[in-house]
């Protein structure tokens, strides 16, 4: 099967589309917003990202989940709008607004026709720039966030996010959820979203990304339009986090039959010159969904689980590299094994010429998958800037992972992989597994 | 730290607005079948370089045979073994090997199986998917390990996870003869019985190209499709005994049930009702087009009627909400859901719920709310031209419930023709208690109060 493996991955390297075919043009509004653009005049509308850096991580440190709840508020009534009035002025025009916060970004993602763009733009600006944070909703929604963290408290995959964070990132925002604690998210006022507010919403930290329907001379005036109004500055970005894992395991009793586990390290910065070495020895060990190491001696070998992931985490302020899994109590301990095993092998003989041929191959041929329709597009392109890529990047990602080395993935396989810091948190009642700091 | 998280995750997996589909007669759709019954779709669009490679079974959950539930989907994993020619996972790391993605899913209706890679990649794919519709050869050690696979499967998610078995349960109590009533992914001590005669049994009865649906989306030529599924779809012979799809259907239902379902793991109560209700039929869709817009109406979304009056007015719900799917094959079901507000115990909110629904009936429907949601509906029709994976997804879903390509291109029009006396009608018929199931999911009772 290897020869036969190899034969096919060789015969088709040649034929496999070497970029997506994607034009940015940046666009620079008459008030000095800059865009990244992809013109798309074939279906009538356009999709537009915006992210501002910072995220849920510029909360202040009494008033943990501010920005969360800040952010559930924005359609909740805005301008001359109350919440309901917004809702039906939404569903009029026929557009859809999502307002997202993570730990590294606040996001708005806007999708609209063209025969109303404008009328979308104005009531997506309103949401934006004027929203109400009126008592009765700042009220209902806090319940629905409240409602959310009990929720996360019952549910054994939050509950183990929830203590490997807490272990790894000090007293960094990272170590707690950004949605806040049932304690936090019940003190605030609304003077605190106001802040909140300030806090994010600022040109110095924005990026936006477009495609669709919309020429650039259309563009210029909508971004100014819909965003001339923010200040200039907001909240100083937080600092570094530190990384404090250690090997070990930490259980969390909890009363069900499938334990789930999250287990990681350390990791590599997205800016990092070996990052894409990281990236092809990543998914030969638990990315590359069913052919990884992982996957292939925990599930296809042996039926421990349903799924085994590991993934860079390459965050704005730490970067770790994690996993997932989640087997039964009777044999997750056979399962955290297996996966310690692997990790020792990675990290003391790297991969094989077959295992990095495929990586790469699957890693460039899948990345013109990726720009599957305007959203997706316009969100790449935020994520680019945001990492501060060249406009020109995407021509050229493919011939960087390609130029990745045997040795260079054997460097950073050593380098980046450390067994003896790998720590798994699981929650659930396991079989043969006991909390440890060390291995 | 991956924290994309909805706020109600669990509760809106099940919430689906049924979209509209394209107009077939627009741009983009060709449909044609092959000598031995296949059917085919191919939905075009030359933006990117890219195909979708679908085959959909007429063969679901639903048509298992009694004491072997879960097998569909058993045999749905089983399918990534070897072949006569692709030794056991080679399916699946060809299509990683090449940049693609591959998958299977299985429903109560369907099994379906997909591949998405560079358009110049689809002869492979059909070679790779046509050799596993006959040639399929798993070992003895292969089902003992997959087994232990979809037993983890069947525990990730819904053994840990209550709203899930509360979701069973009242699926369960729902349906009196039909097999909707059974779990998709199978009963935990039928899944440990199952073996590898039961996948071979419900393999040889449907896995033929006259139960079968070819849908191809992305950068193709129609004719060079339809070249290659002649190729290697169209040597495989039918299967003249393929048995008739007739499940055994319910009987009248004259007695409303209720359920109490208690786990210490629920973190936030709440009532969920299922009335039965009729699905999308060939050349009858009119019924299940009004009761779409009666969930949309009712529940669907910031405006809608329950979140008005629940939320808003009596500020009784933290959420509410209403759903209905009419792609189905058999009867399917109208649900609906309140979350309470903290402090307001779970009969109070089901008597609130059953005061606005009883309102609704009296209240009728809101001309401009029904003019927003039509224009939505419309309005989706220009999105989903961006996803035209999305698209061949509802032709296999409706082709593999028996709906024609005619009744596919056609549901935005019948949409679009619902009056609001059709919607009530629609009410008035589906709120039938006789027909219901309630559910409470709650904690379990403490000592305490067992002992007052």
């Amino acid at each position: 099967m290897t020869r036969l493996f190899l034969i096919l991955a060789i015969a088709f390297a040649a034929a496999l589309p070497a970029r997506a075919d994607v034009e940015i043009e940046e666009v620079v509004s008459p008030g000095g917003i800059t865009a990244w653009l992809v013109r798309e005049a074939s279906i009538p509308f356009m999709a537009i990202e915006l992210r501002f850096r910072g995220g849920a991580s510029l909360d202040a440190p009494d008033k943990r989940g501010a920005i969360n709840l800040m952010s559930g508020l924005l359609e909740e009534g805005a301008g001359d709008l109350d919440a309901r009035g917004f809702a039906r002025a939404q569903e009029s025009l026929a557009a859809s607004f999502g307002y997202d916060v993570s730990d590294d970004a606040l996001s708005v993602s806007g999708t609209f026709l063209s025969e109303n763009r404008d009328e979308a733009v104005e009531l997506l600006r309103k949401s934006i720039i004027e929203p109400s944070f009126a008592p009765e909703a700042l009220e209902r929604v806090r319940e629905q966030v409240l409602t959310g963290l009990r929720s996360d408290a019952k549910d054994p995959d939050e509950i183990a996010r929830r203590t490997f964070d807490a272990m790894a990132f000090g007293d960094h925002p990272y170590a707690t959820d950004y949605a806040g604690t049932i304690e936090s998210v019940t003190a605030l006022s609304r003077d605190d979203m106001l802040t909140a507010h300030q806090a994010v919403f600022a040109r110095d930290r924005l990026y936006v990304g477009v495609a669709g329907d919309i020429t650039p001379e259309e563009l210029g005036p909508l971004l100014d339009a819909l965003l001339g109004e923010l200040p200039e500055t907001g909240a100083p970005m937080p600092d570094p986090a530190p990384i404090m894992i250690q090997g070990g395991t930490t259980v969390v009793e909890f009363e069900t039959p499938q334990s789930v586990a999250i287990f990681g390290q350390r990791g590599i910065a997205q800016d990092d010159p070996d990052y894409f070495a990281a990236a092809v020895l990543n998914q030969v060990l638990g990315a590359g969904g069913f052919e990884s190491r992982l996957m292939d001696e925990v599930r296809k070998k042996r039926g421990l689980t349903y799924g085994v992931y590991s993934y860079l985490v390459p965050q704005d302020y730490a970067a770790t590299l994690q996993g997932q899994v989640a087997s039964a109590n009777e044999s997750i301990a056979e399962a955290v094994s297996v996966i310690r095993d692997e990790w020792a092998r990675a990290a003391d003989d790297g991969i094989t010429p077959e295992e990095l041929d495929a990586a790469k191959t699957y890693i460039t041929g899948a990345y013109p998958l990726r720009f599957d329709g305007n959203g997706p597009i316009a969100r790449i392109m935020v994520g680019m800037q945001m990492l501060g890529l060249p406009i020109d990047y995407i021509a050229t990602r493919n011939d960087k992972v390609d130029a990745v080395t045997l040795e260079d993935v054997s460097r950073v396989a050593d380098e980046l992989l450390e067994p003896e810091n790998l720590h798994f948190v699981v929650v659930g009642q396991p079989v043969g597994l006991e909390s440890s700091v060390a291995n | 730290m991956t924290r994309l998280r909805a706020l109600f995750a669990a509760l809106t997996l099940s919430i689906s607005l049924v979209p509209a589909s394209l107009r077939a007669d627009q741009e983009g759709v060709t449909t044609f079948t092959l000598e031995n019954g296949m059917d085919v779709v191919v939905v075009e669009d030359h933006r990117a370089p890219v195909v979708q490679h679908m085959v959909w079974y007429k063969a679901g959950s639903a048509d298992e045979p009694v004491g072997s539930s879960g097998v569909a989907h058993f045999l749905e994993h089983l399918l990534f073994k070897a072949t006569d020619t692709l030794a056991d996972g080679e399916l699946s790391s060809t299509v990683a090997a090449n940049g693609g993605r591959d998958n299977a899913f299985t429903s109560y209706d369907y099994t379906a199986y997909f591949q998405r890679v560079a358009t110049d990649r689809l002869e492979l794919m059909m070679r790779m998917e046509s050799d596993r519709m006959r040639n399929i050869r798993f070992t003895e050690e292969n089902v003992a390990t997959e087994r232990r696979v979809i037993i983890e499967e069947r525990n990730q998610r819904t053994e840990n996870n209550p709203r899930a078995l509360f979701g069973e349960q009242m699926n369960a109590a729902q349906y009196l003869n039909h097999r909707y009533g059974v779990p998709i992914i199978g009963w935990m001590h039928e899944m440990e019985s199952l073996d590898k005669e039961d996948a071979l049994g419900f393999y040889n009865t449907y896995y033929y190209p006259n139960n079968a649906i070819l849908v191809v989306s992305g950068d193709v030529d129609p004719e060079e499709v339809k070249r290659l599924a002649e190729t290697y779809y169209g040597a495989i012979p039918a299967n003249p005994d393929l048995p008739e799809r007739v499940r055994s259907a319910e009987p009248p239902q004259n007695a409303e049930r209720r359920i109490i379902f208690r786990d210490p793991r629920v973190a936030q109560e709440y009532v969920s009702r299922s009335y039965l209700a009729p699905e999308r039929d060939p050349g009858d869709q009119e019924a299940a087009a009004a009761l779409t817009l009666l969930a949309e109406v009712l529940g669907g979304g910031q405006t809608s009627y329950m979140t008005e009056k629940l939320q808003f007015e009596e500020q009784k719900a933290v959420w509410s909400g209403a759903f209905y799917r009419g792609t189905s094959l058999d009867d399917t079901t109208f649900d609906v859901v309140i979350v309470p507000v903290p402090g307001l115990e779970l009969e109070e909110a089901e008597e609130a719920m059953d005061a606005v629904l009883a309102q609704f009936l009296i209240d009728g429907v809101d001309e401009e709310q029904l003019d927003r949601i039509k224009y939505q509906l419309r309005a989706s029709q220009i999105y989903q031209r961006d996803n035209v994976d999305g698209i061949a997804r509802r032709y296999g879903a409706a082709m593999a419930v028996g709906l024609s390509v005619q009744d596919v291109q056609t549901w935005p029009d019948v949409l679009q023709a619902v009056t609001p006396e059709d919607i009530m009608e629609a009410a008035r018929n589906v709120f039938d208690r006789d027909a219901s199931v309630t559910g409470w999911l709650t904690r379990p009772i403490s000592p305490e109060e067992i002992s007052q």
